[in-house]
């Protein structure tokens, strides 16, 4: 097997805060295209999860690569999270941009693109989640779900390689979910790698190639969506998948 | 009346230059003491106590009279600038601390997730908020700087207070000569609270409300 065959292998990953272990020995690999969703109860660590690997929090040991960089030995970190996107559940807006200049301000600020190269490629990312009429407003004057396709629409103006989403609808109104996800279907359609923390079943179910369900810090089982629902390997997935689309729906869209 | 000017331009000149330094300690301290590191914290909060609990006059003679037993001697204009200054310095990073703090966190994580420095994220993110939200605490710093840059008077600065001594002497009008001196420092205060809050006012971002930020 290739080493270096995955955008992204995530080794023994192992973090504590404290005497708390949220982190066990977290194992997995990304190819490119691939989208994945990680499930779990609340506080097994999916978001520190998804912070080590683009290291805004330090694992303890274990190894990260995106492609065939150590990440967590990687000297520019900066350039790496670059390479990463990153959407959050509380959108993390720029609240004194407009849409458009949140979009525009890392490549102009990070890769130093010129102001109207970046200005087009907003542009083409604002339509690309449905938002151009709203390219002039002020994040507090979005809606939810328009906030979270800015914030897609930002992490996708730096070309990442990978984009990582924790709990992308999370925080919105029920009837703002569908617009979220939907975008967020349509980029798996076109092939980028995404690594989604969500409880939405039915996107889950639908969209991904393959989904991993953790618990205290470790990975229970993964694999394709059909597997897990119909057969699942571990009594424990079965029982949180039930209880998860008996809470959440199966979210048919 | 032409002296009671030159003590006011060198009033104005006191308290432009004493907010000018404290700026220029206050946005990098309020920095270090939000992102930087431990000891960096334990420093500035040291720094930053020390000089809020002293008394304005007091520190202007450690520097005056002081200082020069080790070496460092300076004119009491200056002396005045930097012991004020130092002062403002700590007062103003409270007032940005505070304001820094009060901008979600997850925006600074977002910068840095597109790959940019503390730094970058604090510059281009932060502190353009910071700034709106920081805007009329620094109004009222403003005042109390001005209204202390009488204490320049002690170490024998000819400003405003120290004029009107002068004119007392010959003409012996305190009532009238205070009270002009006590209306110059209004008009002051009250023209430049109006042009900040006009400031304010221009730098308004749609729905960002600053006044819900402070409470
Ligand atoms: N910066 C931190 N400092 C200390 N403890 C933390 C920190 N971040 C997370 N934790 C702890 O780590 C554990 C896992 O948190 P994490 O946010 O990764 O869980 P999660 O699976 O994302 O949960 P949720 O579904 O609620 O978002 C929790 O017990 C949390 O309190
Ligand atoms: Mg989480």
């Amino acid at each position: 097997m290739s080493e270096n065959k995955h955008i992204l292998r995530v080794e023994n990953l192992r973090k504590s805060f404290g005497d708390n272990v949220v982190l066990k020995d977290v194992s997995f690999t990304m190819d490119k295209g691939e989208t994945k969703v990680i499930i779990g109860p609340s506080g097994t660590g999916k978001s520190t999860l998804l912070t080590c690997i683009n290291q805004l929090v330090k694992p303890d040991s274990g190894t990260i690569y995106l492609k065939d960089i150590n990440v967590t030995k990687a000297e520019e970190m900066n350039k790496i999270r670059a390479r990463i996107g990153f959407v959050f559940q509380d959108f993390g807006l720029f609240s004194h941009l407009t849409a458009m200049r949140n979009v525009m301000i890392g490549p102009v600020k990070v890769q130093k693109m010129n102001k109207e190269d970046a200005k087009n490629l907003a542009y083409e990312e604002l339509k690309r989640v449905g938002l151009l009429e709203h390219a002039d407003k002020y994040p507090a004057q979005l809606s939810g779900g328009q906030k979270q396709r800015v914030g897609i629409a930002r992490a996708l103006a730096m070309q990442p390689e990978l984009i990582l989403f924790d709990e992308p609808t999370s925080a919105l109104d029920p009837e703002l979910i569908g617009e979220v996800l939907a975008v967020m279907k349509d980029l798996a359609d076109n092939k980028m790698t995404m690594l989604i923390v969500t409880h939405e079943m039915g996107f889950a179910r639908t969209v991904s190639d393959e989904i991993i369900f953790m618990e205290d810090g470790v990975i229970v089982e993964q694999g394709t969506p059909e597997k897990l629902f119909k057969n699942p390997e571990h009594k424990r997935t079965g029982e949180f998948l039930f209880k998860l689309t008996e809470l959440y729906g199966e979210g048919d869209e | 009346m032409p002296l009671l000017l030159k003590g006011t331009l060198v009033t104005i000149e006191i308290t432009f230059l004493t907010l000018a330094i404290g700026m220029l300690i206050a946005v990098p301290v309020s920095f270090g003491q939000v992102y930087g590191p431990k000891w960096g914290k334990v420093l500035i909060g040291i720094y930053e106590k020390v000089l809020r609990s002293i008394p304005g006059i007091v520190i202007l003679f450690l520097i005056y009279y002081g200082l020069p037993r080790v070496g460092i001697q300076m004119s009491p204009f200056l002396a005045c600038v930097i012991g004020l200054g130092l002062r403002s310095g700590a007062y103003q990073s409270q007032i940005f601390r505070g304001a820094i703090q009060s901008i979600d966190s997850t925006q600074m994580r977002a910068s840095r997730s597109l790959g940019m420095s503390k730094m970058q994220g604090f510059r281009n993110v932060i502190f353009p908020q910071a700034f709106r939200v920081a805007l009329p605490p620094w109004a009222n710093e403003f005042t109390i700087v001005l209204k202390d840059s009488s204490f320049a008077y002690a170490l024998g600065v000819t400003e405003l207070l120290r004029q009107g001594r002068y004119i007392i002497s010959t003409t012996y009008e305190p009532m009238l000569i205070f009270l002009t001196i006590a209306a110059i420092y209004f008009v002051i205060t009250f023209t430049l609270n109006k042009s900040l809050q006009a400031l304010e006012t221009k730098l308004i971002i749609p729905g960002f409300d600053i006044r819900e930020k402070i409470q």
